[in-house]
């Protein structure tokens, strides 16, 4: 059977590559036809496992097409399509040559279900017909593809792929998929302990995997080789977890950071207890939704940069609300923190309110740019796009805080009123405005935490409830009133966060740092880097 | 700008008509008229799931008022706002009962907030609709449980991924919120998979904080846990909010419904409305209703739905079937019981039998419990589900587990010689674990 189907293979390959045949394509139709007439999924499973088998190249449309549930049924005439939805039409393409043939009305076809297990039959299947792709990616796919289900079939099509393959990295891959085959299929012991040294050698998860499969199917020395892989694999990801953990603490620090920046110049620069700052990082991201829902109407082209688009909007609309906040109610309860707390309170409850009555309750979609999508690996460590982008985007504005706080003539003066505010009145500096304007900054800084937010958690009323104390805990811990303080403490606590999780569990470890913040407030009352001098007594 | 504000004075319009409604019940309106109570939150973070519920239930009374009301006389909805706050449920309870005098409330989501007015319904004697899937552990005499027992969602679900079309799973990741409906749950699931012969070692179970946003640990826990060269699957109770980021994460981390299914359970179209679907085809959900269900009568109801809250991209759900089958019910009940009596009601709803969604019937069990037919769907990329398998009859609500020591013996039924919530088979006698 093995010897047969290999053999076809081959023939295929050469008949694909000399002249496409007739005869070959009017029997691929005929065995796609079949999809008709089969009901329920192991019926659709017995006709890939036919398209399969055939080896035609030819076949990779129509399998994939199902893939992805787009393969369709003509309910007329029973004829098989591969379809591309448009709105209540849809786009029919011939299977195999992706001709279009005209479209039809949603009600006049049905599409052909596939779940779990024929998505699994089709990827492998696809997995043997792509090993010669052109593109090097496909290769990849392919080779990643056998290397998770060894067949000892697939050792004949991989030697081959392996003889021809010109690029080293991809052949590298194509090896050790072959080592995996060759594991399971009867060779002889000298080629399965070279293929677990192989596969030793690539100590990724995958390989712990297979490798642990193998380990308790074998006997005698190969699997003692494969105990010795597993241990020596096991030891080196344990240093990788490590490095994840970090990674994990970084990324939560940034978000942390990017949450509670803002509220380091409301409330640790200028004293507000501002519980609105929650809702002004909501209102940033529902910003970045209304700006993408404008261009998924009107500019789709435009996609990738809505999250460029919005951020200066959302610093917009954050800072105005900001404004309207601070000189509406807030200048008149400077000095009066409990009061101020209770009336921002309620000003949160009013945005929260006003946002649900306008945009509904219900989570509201954000779509993730392609650059902010999938991951990428350093060694065993997976890197997704999105949180390196927050950290980036995060230090990014800590950096441009800084240099505003630090070097302009604004900062100057914010630093001023908050060091001293009379004597900054009497050199001539309007206080009231240099207030209304530094809470404006730190409400349009929380804004455009919001567009960055709305990428990694919901967007709904809510979003703001769960970093306000969050915030607060960052700043105090920090030391109120010092950016630098704001940066140590957003990592440190990230970082312990992290660390503590993977053993103490999500909800154990969030009770942890928080007895630990409190124990180190106790000792140290103004936060990790206190603000010396005048300002402190004031 | 000025559609927003124009939809702002229409909120602050209705909000004081709904105030007006519970507030100014005259005794005129309440001789003609036959009022219902909503108690669903909404305000709070429930609020995000609850409103829906309200707005379906306005639709059921509002087309039933248009068949001509119930025993000659307009049904009348009285809502209230419980905001998402535990105590004030229990508050709202009374008042509804006490002084808007209702026939009948339909409400409540989590279980935190139907357990916080049971001690009212009892007190009072009235009757509480309760539409959401639940752990189980409970029958009392003045609810009625339209949702799903764990042996109609989560029992259903298990078995599914253990059998070939689902994979079969040999090894478990129990995801859950940190709150008693997953705890409860996954005790049972993990008993009930040990029974099925897994080994502890094969069973991972893990809880996080409400409204959990970074996932990035627990997400690679699973890659790991699943890297032991067994097919694994992830079983979620997580709940509301924290299925975005979840899911979000899953997909930038590559873990795809083909090596990893994960399946959920408090997942619907309603929580998928939020997020980009494509990465996520193929993971699953356990539920009695979906929204693609192809009958006469799902086709009707998402028409009505559309045209009721004037929107069509609004979903349905299943909750919104529990509280469509529960209202139907209980009407069906009134006109048999020829009252809104509660008292009477409640005898007269055991074995009434009503038309759902799916194209069945449901009927209340005397156990308070409803009889449904447990789907399980994949998630599409037009954040749809597409039915994968379907239980071949009907399941009845189990509400005492038969996998938990405590209540294997334990039975319910609220039919007359026998009247009691939890009759312990084995001592013969009425009483024992979870008197609630």
């Amino acid at each position: 059977m093995i010897l047969l189907r290999t053999l076809g293979l081959m023939l295929v390959f050469l008949m694909a590559s000399l002249l496409p045949s007739n005869a070959a394509e009017a029997d691929l139709r005929a065995v796609i036809a079949k999809f008709a007439t089969g009901s329920g999924f192991s019926a659709t499973e017995a006709v890939v496992r036919e398209l399969a088998a055939t080896g035609d190249p030819l076949v990779e449309r129509p399998l994939a097409a199902l893939a992805e549930g787009n393969l369709y049924i003509r309910k007329d005439d029973s004829a098989v399509f591969v379809g591309n939805e448009a709105g209540d039409s849809v786009t029919l393409l011939d299977p195999l040559s992706g001709e279009s043939a005209g479209d039809a009305a949603k009600a006049d076809i049905t599409k052909i279900k596939v779940n779990n297990t024929l998505r699994r039959v089709i990827r492998d299947a696809l997995g043997t017909l792509t090993l010669r792709a052109k593109d090097p990616a496909v290769r990849i796919a392919a080779a990643d593809t056998m290397f998770k289900t060894p067949d000892a079939a697939n050792i004949e099509p991989l030697d081959a792929a392996i003889a021809a393959e010109t690029d080293a990295k991809v052949k590298a891959l194509f090896e050790q998929a072959r080592a995996a085959s060759v594991l399971v299929s009867d060779k002889p012991e000298a080629d399965k302990l070279a293929a677990i040294a192989l596969i030793g050698a690539r100590g990724d998860r995958d390989a712990l995997s297979l490798l642990t499969s193998v380990e308790a199917n074998a006997q005698g020395a190969v699997k003692d080789a494969a105990s010795a892989a597993i241990a020596s694999i096991n030891s080196s990801l344990a240093l990788w977890d490590a490095g994840q953990n970090i990674w994990y603490g970084i990324s939560l620090g940034s978000v942390l950071l990017l949450a509670a920046i803002g509220l380091a110049i409301t409330f640790g620069v200028m004293g507000v207890i501002n519980m609105a700052h929650g809702e002004m990082v909501m209102l940033g991201a529902y910003t970045t939704f209304v700006v993408q829902q404008v261009i998924r109407t009107s500019f789709p082209g435009l996609f990738d940069w809505s999250l460029v688009i919005a951020l200066p909007l959302a610093f917009l609309v954050a800072a105005s609300i900001g404004l309207i906040i601070e000189r509406g109610v807030i200048r008149f309860l400077y000095g009066r923190p409990l009061e101020t707390l209770l009336a921002t309170w309620g000003v949160s409850l009013v945005l929260q309110q006003a946002v649900r009555s306008i945009f509904g309750p219900t989570n509201q979609e954000v779509g993730n740019p392609s650059w902010m999508s999938g991951s990428f690996d350093v060694g065993q460590l997976a890197i997704t796009w999105n949180r390196l982008w927050i950290l980036v985007f995060a230090l990014t504005v800590f950096g441009v805080l800084l240099y505003v706080m630090k070097r302009t003539p604004w900062g100057l003066q914010m630093r001023a009123v908050t060091a001293n505010r009379r004597m900054a009145a009497s050199m001539g500096i309007r206080t009231p405005w240099v207030d209304a304007l530094t809470f404006a900054l730190g409400s349009g800084i929380a804004g455009i935490a919001g567009v960055a937010l709305s990428q990694i958690d919901n967007v709904s009323p809510n979003l703001g409830r769960g970093y306000i104390i969050d915030s607060f805990m960052v700043v105090v811990f920090g030391g109120v009133g010092n950016l630098w303080g704001t940066l140590v403490g957003a990592f440190s606590l990230g970082i312990v966060n992290k660390v503590l999780e993977p053993y103490a569990g999500a909800v154990l470890g969030k009770i942890v740092v928080l007895v630990l913040i409190i124990l180190f407030i106790q000792k140290r009352p103004r936060g990790l880097f206190a603000l010396k001098g005048r300002a402190v007594e004031a | 700008m000025r559609g927003n504000f124009a939809t702002i004075t229409k909120m602050f319009s209705a909000g004081v008509v709904a105030a007006g409604l519970s507030m100014s019940s005259p005794a005129k309106a309440a001789e003609d008229t036959i009022k219902v109570g909503i108690l669903h939150s909404l305000s709070g973070t429930m609020a995000i799931s609850e409103t829906t519920l309200k707005d379906a239930m306005l639709m059921l009374i509002e087309e039933q008022n248009a068949k001509g009301g119930l025993l000659g006389k307009k049904l009348e909805a009285v809502v209230v706002d419980p905001a998402s706050n535990w105590p004030l449920f229990a508050e709202k309870a009374r008042e509804l009962i006490s002084k808007d005098k209702v026939a009948a409330v339909f409400g409540c989501w989590t279980s935190v907030s139907r357990k916080s007015v049971l001690p009212v319904f009892s007190e009072l004697d009235n009757i509480l609709f309760y539409p959401v899937q639940y752990e189980g552990e409970e029958s009392e005499r003045n609810v009625f449980y339209t949702g799903a027992a764990p042996n109609q969602q989560a029992i259903p679900a298990v078995d599914y991924l253990m059998s070939e079309d689902g994979g079969s799973v040999k090894r478990w990741v129990l995801e859950g919120t940190d709150y008693v409906y997953p705890r409860t749950t996954n005790k049972i699931l993990e008993a009930y998979l040990k029974a099925k012969g897994v080994a502890a070692e094969d069973i991972m179970v893990n809880y996080t904080p409400f409204g959990f946003s970074d996932w990035q640990t627990e997400v690679s826990a699973i890659k790991k846990f699943g890297s032991a060269g067994k097919k694994t699957a992830v079983v979620s109770t997580v709940n509301g909010d924290a299925n975005v980021p979840f899911y979000k994460e899953l997909g930038n981390q590559g873990i795809k419904a083909e090596d990893i299914p994960v399946m959920a359970f408090s997942v619907g179209e309603e929580e998928l409305a939020g997020l980009d679907t494509a990465p996520l085809v193929g993971h699953l959900a356990a539920w009695n209703y979906f929204e693609s269900v192809d009958t006469p009568e799902n086709k009707k109801f998402i028409a009505d739905w559309h045209k009721f809250i004037k929107n069509d991209k609004r979903t349905t759900n299943d909750p919104m079937e529990a509280h469509y089958i529960g209202f139907n019910m209980w009407v069906k009940a009134v006109e048999k019981a020829g009252t809104t009596d509660p008292d009477k009601v409640i005898d007269a709803m055991v074995g009434v039998s009503v038309p759902n969604l799916t194209g069945g019937y449901s009927t209340m069990m005397p156990n308070h419990h409803i009889t449904k037919p447990v789907l399980i769907g994949e998630i599409q990329a037009d954040g749809q589900f597409e039915t994968v398998s379907q239980t071949p009859g009907l399941v009845m609500g189990d509400e005492w587990s038969d996998y938990l020591p405590d209540s294997k013996d334990l039975i319910s039924d609220w039919r007359a010689p026998l009247s009691c919530g939890n009759f312990n088979v084995a001592t013969g006698r009425c009483g024992g674990k979870g008197t609630n």
